[in-house]
C-alpha cells in the first residue's frame, strides 16, 4: 500500500534538496571567483527560478544587498527574452544597477534549464566583478557614466556558443580583464552546475516539472511569513537617523506599518538624491530593508516568491533611497547599509527590548591605491581592499559586537596576505579604547588601524567612511558610540569620503566609530564595568565619570565610592 | 602483538591484535582520571584471553581528552605574547558574523584574555626583513605579569614569524631563561604559516592544552611500565598518522580529533582489503554523523579545521585550528538527534541530541521528544526486544507517542508516515551536506563504497547510498570499535608546513630544493623517534592558486631535486589539477604557490583482518518483520537474520534486516546482501 500522505514527506524532501542545489551553485561560484568581495565577502548570490520567473529558493551567502533584488531580477531577464525565445545553451548577462542589484560591478547571469527539451527552470547568480572600468568603486563619480560598462540585458551565450563580441567589448573596458572574464565563466559555470543537479534530482524524483513543488514552497513560505508578521504588533511608526553624506549630512526618514500580514516601510521625507555616487536604486533599498524585517520577524524563513511581497517598500522616486538613471551609485551600500537601523528605530517603539542600537552598519572598508595617474610613478603601483569594520550596536540584554559587520556579513582579510601582496605595512590593528557606546549593555567596540607605505612613495586611500559627524545613537538612555575619525600620523585630518593622498613617509591611522549602548550607563553591572576595565576595553576615567563605579588600586571595585558615586547621579 | 587503545566521551575501547586474530573490550570513560579506565580495560582484555603485558610489541593510543579540554574550556591559564599593535587579533578573528539573520548571535570567548594578551615592540616584513628589532628589555619587563598572573603556559606568536622566526625564538629564549619552568609555545614551530589569526589561534590551542596533555601522558606511561608494558607507547594523530609520546607532549593539538581519524584509518584498510579506489567513509553514532572521502585509499585531508563550534556544526563559529587533519564532514545527526516541526511546517531533525540520557523516548528514561531511534523503531528497522544485543528493552510505544504529540498532531499524519519523515530528513540532510561539501573538495560522490561504522550507520547507509547515487556499501566486521582498529594499521608519521609565496615564473629550483631538504631532516627527526629502521615515503604538497584568487588547492609535487623544469612541472600539474575540479583553466593568469607541506610516513602495514575471538551474545532470529521501506514508499515483509549465522558467500535479498549485537543491518527492498571471505557484509544496489 503506497499510503498518499507520502507526498507530504516527498515534497519537504524535494525541498530540502532544492537549497543544497543552490548551495553547490553558490559554491561553485565561491570557489572559482576572483574578486574578493565575492569570495571573502560572500558578495555572491545563487537561486534557481520558476519558468514563470517565480524565485523558489536562493543559497543563503554572505550579503543581505540581494534579498529580493535578486528575486525580482529574472523577471527584467523574461520581459526582455520571454521562456519561448530561449533556447538550451543559452545565458543572459546584465549589470543593469536597477535590474539587478544596484551597482555596475555586481554582474547578474541567467541560464534556462531544460528536461526532455521543455524548459522546467531558471538558474541566476550575481558575482561582484573585481572591475569594471570607469572610476570603479569610488564615490567620486557624479553619473552612472563614469562608473564604468554598463551591459543592457544580453545573451552571453547561444546555444553553447559563447557571445565574443560582447566578451571582446567587456575585456576592452576593465583593468583586469582576464580575471572580469574568469568570473563570468565562474557565472556560468555555477549556473550549468545547479542546473545538472537539479536534473538529476528530477529524474530520482520522476518529475517532468516544478509546479507542484514550486507552489508548495512558496505557499508554506507565504503562510509563514505572514503568520509571522501578524505575531507583532499592528499598527505604524516613524524614526528619523541623520548621517554624513559625501558633501552634506543625509536624512533617512522611515514608516513602518505593520497590518493585514504585511509590512510595508515608507521613506518619504529622506534626503533627495546626492551629486556624488553614494545614491540608492530602489532594488538595493528593498534588499535591505527586507533583510531588517527578516531578523526580527521570520530569521529561519527562507527567500523565496512566498516571502518577496510580504515586505513593501516606497520610496518617492529622487530622493537618496530610491535614484533613478543617471544618478551615480557604486557605494550605494554606504545608504543600503544605513537602512536597518531606520527600521529598527521605528520597531523599537513597538518592540522595546528587542532590536539593537545603532551600530557603524557601513562597512570600513579600506581601497588603498598607487601608481600612474593616482599617486605619482613612485614606488609599486598596487590596488588594495581591505574588509573592516567598527562596532555594532548593545543588544538589550547583551553588550555589541566589536569590530563586526552588520548588516553586511563580510570577513576581514589576513594583515598577513594584505602585507604579501602590497608594499603596505599595518603597524596596528587593534580595539579603540572607550569607543563602545556606554550603557547597560556597551556598544562594540571599533578598531583604529595604521597604515603606512614600506616604500619611499605616497599611497591613496578611496574613502567612503560613515559616521564621523553622526555617531550611531545609543537606545532606552544608551549614549552613543564614538564617531569614527581619519587622520594622517602628523594629525592631519582627512575627509571621510572621496579619494586622498598619504605623502612619502606618513602614515595613515584609521579609527573607526564604537556601536550605540543600550540601556543607562549607571545601571550597568559593577562586575560588567570591572571586568571592561581590567580588559582596558573602558578606560578607569570613563568608568568613573559615565558608569559611576570607582575602583581599589588594585582595580577591585570600591563598593563603598560606587554605592556613593551612583547614588548621587539618580537622585 | 599491538595493542589500541581509544577513549571516546563514554566509552575507552581497548583492542589487541594477535597472530591469530582479534580481540576488543569496551569499558566506560573515566572522565576525572582517563588512564584509570585505560587499565581497567587492558586488564580485563589481557585476563578474558590470557595474554601478558611483556608480551605486546607496541601500544597506539588515541584520546578526545585534547578535544574536550577545548570545548569544556578547561585547560591551563595561559598568556599570549605577540607584536605590539596586534593583542586583539585572536578576538577579532574574522570580523565575521556567521549567522547572518542572527541579532544575538555571540563569537566565542577567545582562549586568552585581553589582559593576558601582551606585547613586544618588534617588526617583521612580509619578505621577512625586520622593520623595527626586538626590544629585549619589554621582553623582560612581561616576567613580573606572568608570574603574577601564575602563567604555566605561553604561546608566542609574532608578525610574519612563518617566514623569519628569530623574533620569536628570542623571546622564547629570554622568558625560559628567566622562567624555567614555564611551557612555551612557539607559533613558528607548530604552525609556520600565512594568517596571524589562524596561527594565533593554533599556537593558543596547544598552549592551553600541553600542561594538561603532558601530565597524562606521563602519567599513562609510567602506568603501563607499573603494568609490566615494555613496549613503546605511540599517539595517534588527527592527521591519521601516529606519533612518539615525546612529540605528542610537545604538539598536543596534532592530537586534536585523533578517535575519528583512527575511524577513517578503519575505513582506509577496509578500502585496501576489498580493492575499493573511491570510498566514503561514514560513522554515525549517537549524535553526530561524520563523513571522509577515500579516494585511491588515501582519506581527503585538510590544514584547517575548527573546534568547540559554538553554534553546533555551524562553520565559523568554533576556534580555528591549522594542523594536519583527515578531513571530515561532521554533521549534527545521530540516534539520539530530536525530531522537531518549524514554523513553516517543516520535519527538522537534530543537530541537539536526546544523548544517552535521557535518552531516546523509547528507552523510557524521561525522554519525551522523539528521536531517530525512536523512528527506526516504529518504522521496523529496530526490534525493540532485541536491541543492544538485547541489553536494553525498549518501549515501541514510547517511540510512538512521541512522535505522534510532536509531528502526527501537527502535520496531521499517522506514526508511520511521521516517522519516515524524520528519517527521510535525517537522510536527505546528510546527503545534503555531503553534496556541497563534496562541491567544495571538487568530489563526487557517484560510483563511490560507502564503508560504514558506528551503531547508527547499518540503519541509514543504504537510503543514504540512494540518495547519493551510490550502489555498495561495506558493513565491515568490528565496525563497532572501528576507530581502535584504525589505530593497528596508522604509520608513524610527520608532517612540516611552510609559507613562502612564490609565484612560478620566478621560482628558484635550489632554495625550494633547499627547503624541502630542511623540512625532510625536520620530519625524519620526529618519524625516526618512533620508527629507527623502518622504510619510509615523503609525498610533498602545494598549495596554489592563480594570482589575485583567495582559495588555493593543494597540489602533488614530485619528491626529487628540483631543476629549472620545475616552474612548468608545477605549472602543468595545477592546470590539470585545476581542470579537474573546476572544468577549466585559465591561460594567461599568473600562478603563486602560498604554502608548502612535506609528509614523511613509515610504508602501511598489512593487517590482519579482525577475526573475532570473543563469543557474540545469543540473537534470536525472528522469522520476518513489518519494514517501512522510504525507497519505494511502501511496507514490506522483511526477513530476519543473525549476523553471526551468517557463512561466508551467503547471499541474501532485500529487504531485509541483519541484527548483530551493536548494530542492526537494513536492507531495502532494492538492495542484496552478501557476506564475503572476511565476513564484511556487502550491500549492492539491485
Amino acid at each position: 500500500m503506497k499510503p498518499s500522505s507520502m507526498r507530504e514527506i516527498r515534497l519537504q524532501v524535494l525541498w530540502n534538496r532544492l537549497l543544497s542545489v543552490v548551495e553547490e551553485q553558490a559554491q561553485t561560484l565561491i570557489r572559482t571567483s576572483f574578486s574578493t568581495a565575492a569570495r571573502e565577502a560572500g558578495d555572491v548570490s545563487a537561486g534557481v527560478f520558476g519558468i514563470d520567473g517565480k524565485m523558489i529558493a536562493q543559497a543563503v551567502t554572505g550579503t543581505a544587498g540581494h534579498v529580493n533584488s535578486m528575486a525580482r531580477a529574472v523577471g527584467h531577464f523574461l520581459e526582455e527574452f520571454p521562456i519561448t525565445s530561449m533556447q538550451p545553451g543559452d545565458v543572459y548577462i546584465t549589470n543593469d544597477p536597477w535590474k539587478g542589484t544596484g551597482h555596475l560591478h555586481d554582474v547578474t547571469v541567467v541560464s534556462p534549464t531544460y528536461k526532455n527539451e521543455n524548459p522546467v527552470a531558471l538558474f541566476a547568480s550575481t558575482t561582484h566583478l573585481v572591475d569594471i572600468g570607469g572610476h570603479g568603486m569610488s564615490p567620486d563619480s557624479r553619473q552612472v557614466f563614469h562608473e564604468g560598462l554598463y551591459i543592457p540585458i544580453l545573451p552571453l551565450m547561444q546555444k553553447g556558443k559563447i557571445n565574443e563580441w560582447l566578451m571582446k567589448l567587456i575585456r576592452q573596458n576593465v583593468r583586469e580583464p582576464i580575471q572580469v572574464e574568469g568570473d563570468l565563466y565562474a557565472l556560468i559555470a555555477c549556473n550549468d552546475k545547479g542546473s545538472s543537479r537539479l536534473l538529476s534530482m528530477m529524474d530520482e524524483y520522476d518529475l517532468s516539472d516544478l509546479n507542484e513543488l514550486s507552489a508548495y514552497i512558496i505557499e508554506h513560505s507565504h503562510r509563514g511569513i505572514t503568520e509571522a508578521i501578524n505575531a507583532l504588533p499592528q499598527g505604524s511608526w516613524k524614526h528619523s537617523m541623520r548621517i554624513d553624506g559625501y558633501d552634506e549630512p543625509i536624512d533617512l526618514v522611515g514608516e513602518v506599518t505593520i497590518a493585514n500580514g504585511k509590512v510595508t516601510v515608507d521613506y518619504t521625507g529622506s534626503s533627495p538624491i546626492s551629486s556624488f555616487g553614494i545614491n540608492c536604486p530602489l532594488c538595493y533599498t528593498e534588499a535591505y530593508t527586507a533583510f531588517a524585517v527578516k531578523c526580527l520577524a521570520a530569521p529561519t524563513i527562507p527567500n523565496n516568491a512566498g516571502t518577496l511581497k510580504a515586505v513593501i517598500v516606497k520610496a518617492p522616486e529622487r530622493t537618496i533611497v530610491n535614484a533613478p538613471p543617471p544618478c551615480a551609485v557604486a557605494a550605494r551600500s554606504t545608504i543600503g547599509h544605513m537602512l536597518p537601523d531606520v527600521v529598527f528605530g521605528c520597531l523599537h517603539q513597538a518592540l522595546p527590548n528587542t532590536l539593537p542600537a545603532e551600530g557603524t552598519s557601513n562597512l570600513w572598508n579600506v581601497r588603498l591605491a598607487a601608481g600612474h595617474g593616482i599617486t605619482g610613478s613612485a614606488g609599486t603601483a598596487f590596488n588594495l581592499t581591505l574588509f573592516h569594520s567598527g562596532g555594532v550596536g548593545a543588544r538589550p540584554h547583551q553588550d555589541g559586537l566589536s569590530a563586526t559587520p552588520f548588516p553586511s556579513g563580510v570577513k576581514n582579510v589576513p594583515v598577513e596576505i594584505s602585507e604579501a601582496i602590497t608594499p603596505i605595512v599595518i603597524w596596528r590593528k587593534d580595539f579603540r579604547i572607550d569607543s563602545g557606546g556606554p550603557g547597560a549593555h556597551r556598544g562594540g567596540l571599533g578598531q583604529t588601524m595604521e597604515i603606512t607605505n614600506r616604500e619611499e612613495a605616497p599611497f591613496g586611500i578611496h574613502a567612503v567612511f560613515e559616521r564621523i559627524k553622526f555617531p550611531p545613537q545609543g537606545r532606552d538612555g544608551g549614549s552613543a558610540g564614538m564617531a569614527g575619525k581619519l587622520r594622517l600620523g602628523s594629525g592631519v585630518k582627512l575627509k571621510g569620503k572621496g579619494f586622498q593622498v598619504i605623502p612619502n613617509g606618513e602614515s595613515l591611522i584609521i579609527e573607526m566609530p564604537g556601536g550605540g549602548g543600550f540601556g543607562y550607563p549607571i545601571t550597568r553591572n559593577p562586575l560588567s564595568v570591572e571586568k571592561d576595565v581590567r580588559q582596558q576595553l573602558v578606560s578607569q576615567n570613563k568608568a568613573k565619570t559615565i558608569y559611576r563605579v570607582a575602583f581599589h588600586d588594585d582595580l577591585s571595585i570600591d563598593a563603598k565610592r560606587t554605592a556613593a558615586l551612583r547614588a548621587k547621579t539618580t537622585e | 602483538m599491538k595493542l589500541a587503545v581509544d577513549i571516546g566521551g563514554t566509552f575507552t575501547d581497548v583492542v589487541l591484535e594477535t597472530p591469530s586474530g582479534s580481540a576488543s573490550i569496551k569499558v566506560l570513560t573515566t572522565h576525572d582520571a582517563p588512564e584509570k579506565g585505560v587499565f581497567q580495560g587492558i586488564d580485563q582484555l589481557l585476563n578474558k584471553i590470557d595474554a601478558h603485558a611483556r608480551d605486546v610489541d607496541l601500544v597506539i593510543h588515541g584520546t578526545t581528552l585534547a578535544t574536550n579540554a577545548l570545548i569544556e574550556r578547561k585547560g591551563a591559564r595561559i598568556a599570549l605574547i605577540t607584536t605590539d599593535g596586534f593583542r586583539d587579533s585572536l578576538e577579532i578573528a574574522h570580523e565575521h558574523r556567521f549567522e547572518q539573520y542572527d541579532l544575538y548571535m555571540e563569537r566565542p570567548e577567545p582562549l586568552v584574555p585581553r589582559d593576558l594578551r601582551l606585547t613586544v615592540p618588534e617588526r617583521i616584513a612580509a619578505d621577512g626583513e625586520v622593520l623595527k628589532e626586538l626590544d629585549e628589555l619589554a621582553v623582560h619587563n612581561l616576567i613580573p605579569a606572568l608570574e603574577h598572573a601564575e602563567i604555566e603556559s605561553v604561546a608566542i606568536c609574532l608578525l610574519h614569524s612563518y617566514i623569519n622566526s628569530a623574533h620569536e625564538q628570542h623571546v622564547a629564549n629570554i622568558l625560559s631563561t628567566a622562567l624555567p619552568g614555564l611551557v612555551i609555545t612557539q607559533s613558528s614551530e607548530v604552525c609556520p604559516e600565512i594568517r596571524e589569526y589562524e596561527r594565533m589561534s593554533t599556537s593558543c590551542a596547544n598552549a592551553y592544552i600541553q600542561p594538561l596533555m603532558s601530565r597524562y601522558l606521563h602519567k599513562l606511561e609510567c602506568g603501563l611500565a607499573e603494568n609490566g608494558f615494555t613496549c613503546p607507547l605511540l599517539l595517534m594523530m588527527s592527521s591519521g598518522g601516529v606519533t612518539t609520546v615525546k612529540t605528542a607532549a610537545r604538539e598536543p593539538i596534532r592530537l586534536v580529533e585523533s578517535g575519528p581519524a583512527g575511524g577513517v584509518i578503519f575505513s582506509q584498510r577496509i578500502a585496501a582489503e576489498c580493492g575499493v579506489k573511491q570510498a566514503l567513509s561514514l560513522d554515525m553514532g549517537g549524535t553526530t554523523a561524520k563523513l571522509t572521502f577515500i579516494d585511491d585509499l588515501k582519506p581527503q585531508y585538510s590544514r584547517t579545521f575548527e573546534v568547540a563550534r559554538q553554534y553546533r556544526f555551524l562553520k565559523g563559529s568554533g576556534l580555528p585550528i591549522r594542523i594536519p587533519v583527515i578531513d571530515m564532514l561532521e554533521i549534527g545527526a545521530g540516534g539520539g538527534s530530536i525530531a522537531r516541526v518549524d514554523e513553516l511546517g517543516r520535519i527538522t531533525v537534530g543537530p541537539d541530541s536526546a544523548g544517552s540520557t535521557p535518552g531516546p523516548a523509547c528507552y523510557d528514561m524521561g525522554g519525551i521528544e522523539p528521536t531517530m531511534t525512536d523512528a527506526d523503531v516504529v518504522l521496523g528497522r529496530i526490534d525493540p526486544n532485541n536491541f543492544a544485543g538485547g541489553k536494553i528493552a525498549l518501549k515501541a510505544d514510547r517511540a510512538k507517542t512521541a512522535i505522534d504529540d510532536v509531528l502526527g498532531q501537527r502535520l496531521l499524519l499517522d506514526s508511520l508516515i511521521s516517522a519516515a519523515g524524520i528519517t527521510e530528513i535525517v537522510d536527505e540532510t546528510m546527503a545534503s551536506a555531503v553534496r556541497v561539501h563534496a562541491v567544495e573538495s571538487g568530489k563526487d560522490t557517484t560510483n563511490r563504497t560507502l564503508i560504514v561504522m558506528g551503531g547508527a550507520a547499518p540503519l541509514h547507509c543504504a537510503r543514504l547510498a540512494e540518495k547519493l547515487d551510490i550502489n555498495h556499501i561495506i558493513v565491515p566486521v568490528g565496525a563497532g570499535v572501528g576507530s581502535a582498529y584504525g589505530f593497528l594499521s596508522a604509520p608513524i608519521a610527520y608532517e612540516v608546513v611552510r609559507t613562502r609565496l612564490i609565484r612560478l615564473n620566478e621560482i628558484d629550483p635550489q632554495s625550494l630544493s633547499l627547503m624541502f631538504a630542511e623540512m625532510r631532516a625536520e620530519a625524519e627527526a620526529v618519524v625516526r623517534l618512533g620508527a629507527p629502521e623502518a622504510e619510509v615515503i615523503e609525498t610533498r604538497e602545494a598549495f596554489m592558486r592563480y594570482r589575485g584568487q583567495g582559495h588555493e588547492i593543494t597540489v602533488n609535487l614530485p619528491s626529487e631535486m628540483y631543476d629549472e623544469t620545475i616552474g612548468s612541472t608545477m605549472h602543468e600539474l595545477f592546470e590539470k589539477h585545476y581542470t579537474q575540479l573546476f572544468n577549466r583553466s585559465i591561460p594567461g593568469l599568473e600562478i603563486e604557490a602560498l604554502t608548502w607541506t612535506l609528509n614523511l610516513s613509515t610504508t602501511p602495514q598489512p593487517t590482519a583482518t579482525p577475526v573475532l575471538l570473543e563469543p557474540q551474545s545469543q540473537i534470536i532470529s525472528n522469522g520476518s518483520r513489518q519494514l517501512f521501506d522510504p525507497g519505494i514508499e511502501e511496507t514490506v515483509d522483511a526477513i530476519v537474520y543473525a549476523r553471526e549465522d551468517l557463512t561466508a558467500d551467503t547471499e541474501i535479498l532485500g529487504p531485509a534486516i541483519i541484527i548483530e549485537s551493536e548494530t542492526t543491518t537494513v536492507v531495502p527492498t532494492k538492495f542484496n546482501a552478501k557476506v564475503n571471505k572476511a565476513g564484511h557484509l556487502i550491500l549492492t544496489s539491485q
